[in-house]
């Protein structure tokens, strides 16, 4: 039972190299290429959130950082090793994902659901220890879901459910997680809710996020570091308020807008320019981001 | 469920429910068992039943008992259990309960294989359970390359195994009208699924796949629940999805083709024994033991209404697992529409 708790001894390493990264990957499915030769540095302890167009590959590049895409060229590293060639237990003790399709299986407890998060630290002569038990219930509270813990998951509402599947990749208690489009297909309040609880997962539990957003201004006010992504390429990163101008947003949506200051948190506010004022250059603005989803589909 | 954990770091996981279920339809399977051993042309209490199998028995008895009619009772109890659990399997890859191998043209397939060696070969009965072994495992084969598109999905599997039971179902009527009377009738026997003359030497190949696959099957069962939430999720948990499918998919085909082979298609035990066991269990997930012991028991207790109702040898078990199975199939569609998923 060496390997009892690897987030422990992980933190250790040293940190002047970043655990996750891309190098050079091409990544695509069967011909058609999203991205070649991407290469893409995760800061540690970071809420790195990636934006673009649709069709951009921000949801490819997550996959392939979370080992679910095999890039063709190039290679993922985690923790210096190239993750296609770690065992898959060991990897998802390090790196937990959030995908957009999950299942809940017919009848399934919200309790049950959750400690499904603990298999990869289990086994067949280890199926369910003390720490288990804990961590699904720390991981339960922290998404305030402990009290549906008898419910079925079928009964609860899009936002519960999203805490749900949250609280299950926590309790794989990895000091990486990753979340593609975690707000997708929820009411505003839910949005901000699932939001707050990964702004709080950084702050408080230390862990590095990386989650793929489509809402520009969530991202600038949630990120720590921004990653812009368009036809497979990035086209700045950085800091939200450092990176964020009108100028950017143009170029990576073809979209004329303000950026002012977010009134509540002071981070950059994108706000669409006024139809009419849209009208007259609109086409042309709009020409570089379809040739870019054209050469990416 | 329970825990049970000792101070080496070992931990168990049981789920009580589950286990209640497991022992109380393993106790219906054997006692349907021993009234199917008891029951025939010269009936026997279930006392000197059990008396025999003790080896306490007097020589007519034991003659009748262990000669004739345990092995017919084995090859039931193993051919619903491997049904029932090539079905289990099939169902949680599939996500589908429409995902079974009698749905998927699995049956059929071996059904060609059989209706060859019958029809063209006049074959043996060793032959044609070679031919039914061969056809379901082709069939199988050919469902995996023809769903395999960046790995095997549900819904695909289940549509390109319908479509192979079209086309396996059209080579098997032009097999029959080009049979001769005696081999149509012959052929019609096998394909509605008997145990009748069933002796040891179909005890012992079903048992020797059953012991090496079950165990398979059970140490493959976690990573197969992780499987049920969706390929991504189970990716992320770290199961080996591709691999793990494959391995599944493998072993319940084996399984469904050697017990077609012993016993021909019985209808429905693997459609209906795993989401019977489910409902009763009502845990998610692949309930594997409880699965087999439904399947085992199910088919035994059919035979034995077979034999009990009409007579002895008079309907082949399929034909009663058909009916059963085809009433269960029309409710749980009805209640499915109820709960407004289709």
């Amino acid at each position: 039972m060496s390997d009892r708790n690897p987030s422990q001894s992980n933190n250790r390493r040293s940190t002047t190299v970043n655990r996750l990264s891309a190098e050079n990957v091409t990544l695509g499915y069967d011909q058609r290429v999203i991205a070649s030769e991407l290469s893409v540095e995760i800061p540690d302890n970071s809420f790195t959130v990636i934006v673009g167009p649709n069709a951009c590959g921000k949801s490819t590049l997550l996959r392939a950082l979370s080992r679910m895409l095999k890039p063709s060229t190039g290679r993922v590293l985690l923790d210096g090793q190239a993750i296609q060639s770690m065992p898959a237990k060991k990897v998802a003790r390090t790196l937990g994902l959030l995908p957009q399709s999950s299942i809940a299986p017919d009848g399934i407890t919200v309790g049950d659901l959750v400690s499904r998060g603990r298999y990869p630290h289990q086994g067949l002569l280890r199926q369910w220890s003390s720490d288990d038990e804990r961590i699904v219930q720390e991981s339960m509270a922290s998404t305030g879901v402990a009290e549906l813990a008898d419910r079925f998951v079928d009964e609860l509402s899009g936002g519960q459910r999203q805490r749900v599947w949250i609280a299950m990749a926590l309790a794989q208690q990895t000091p990486l997680l990753l979340l593609d489009e975690p707000t997708t297909y929820l009411d505003i309040q839910h949005q901000i809710d699932v939001l707050d609880l990964c702004a709080e997962l950084h702050e408080e539990q230390g862990r590095t996020l990386v989650a793929v957003l489509h809402d520009l201004n969530h991202a600038a006010r949630y990120a720590t570091h921004l990653i812009a992504l368009r036809g497979g390429e990035i086209i700045a990163e950085g800091a939200p308020g450092d990176i964020v101008t009108a100028d950017l947003v143009e170029r990576l949506f073809g979209m004329k807008c303000q950026v002012i200051d977010d009134p509540e948190t002071g981070t950059p506010l994108v706000v669409p320019a006024a139809r009419k004022a849209r009208k007259a250059p609109a086409r042309d603005a709009e020409a570089p981001a379809k040739a870019v989803a054209r050469a990416a589909s | 469920m329970k825990a049970i954990r000792t101070r080496g770091g070992i931990s168990l996981r049981l789920d009580i429910r589950g286990l209640v279920i497991v022992l109380v339809l393993l106790c219906v399977a054997l006692a349907a068992s021993v009234a199917l051993i008891g029951t025939g042309d010269f009936p026997i209490s279930a006392t000197d039943v059990i008396r025999t199998l003790l080896g306490n028995g007097d020589a007519g008895q034991e003659f009748i008992v262990n000669e004739l009619r345990l092995p017919r009772v084995l090859v039931g109890l193993l051919v619903g259990a491997a049904l029932a659990l090539g079905g289990a399997l099939f169902q949680a890859i599939s996500r589908n309960p429409l995902g079974s191998p009698d749905i998927l043209g699995l049956g059929q397939g071996s059904t060609a294989g059989a209706l060859v060696m019958i029809v063209l070969f006049s074959g043996s009965a060793a032959q044609v359970a070679l031919g039914a072994l061969v056809g379901g495992l082709v069939t199988g084969f050919a469902i995996y390359l023809l769903a395999w598109k960046r790995g095997v999905h549900g819904y695909r599997l289940v549509l390109v195994g319908i479509g192979m039971s079209a086309v396996m179902t059209a080579v098997n009527g032009y097999l029959l009208t080009k049979a001769d009377i005696v081999d149509a009738a012959r052929a019609t026997v096998w394909m509605t699924g008997s145990l009748d003359g069933r002796d040891w030497n179909q005890v012992w190949p079903l048992l020797a796949l059953c012991a090496v696959l079950v165990p398979v099957a059970l140490t493959y069962a976690r990573p197969l629940r992780m499987l049920e939430m969706g390929d991504d999720v189970a990716n992320a948990l770290g199961v080996r999805v591709e691999r793990t499918r494959l391995v599944l998919l493998v072993a319940a085909v084996l399984l469904t083709a050697a017990a077609t082979a012993a016993a021909g298609p019985v209808g429905f035990v693997a459609l209906t024994a795993p989401q019977l066991a489910r409902r009763l269990t009502r845990s998610p997930g692949p309930n594997i033991a409880a699965s087999m012991c439904m399947g085992a028991a199910l088919l035994v207790t059919a035979d034995w209404i077979s034999q009990r109702a009409f007579g002895a040898d008079q309907l082949p078990v399929g034909v009663v697992t058909g009916v059963v199975g085809g009433v269960y199939l029309l409710w749980l569609l009805l209640s499915e529409r109820k709960a407004g998923r289709i």
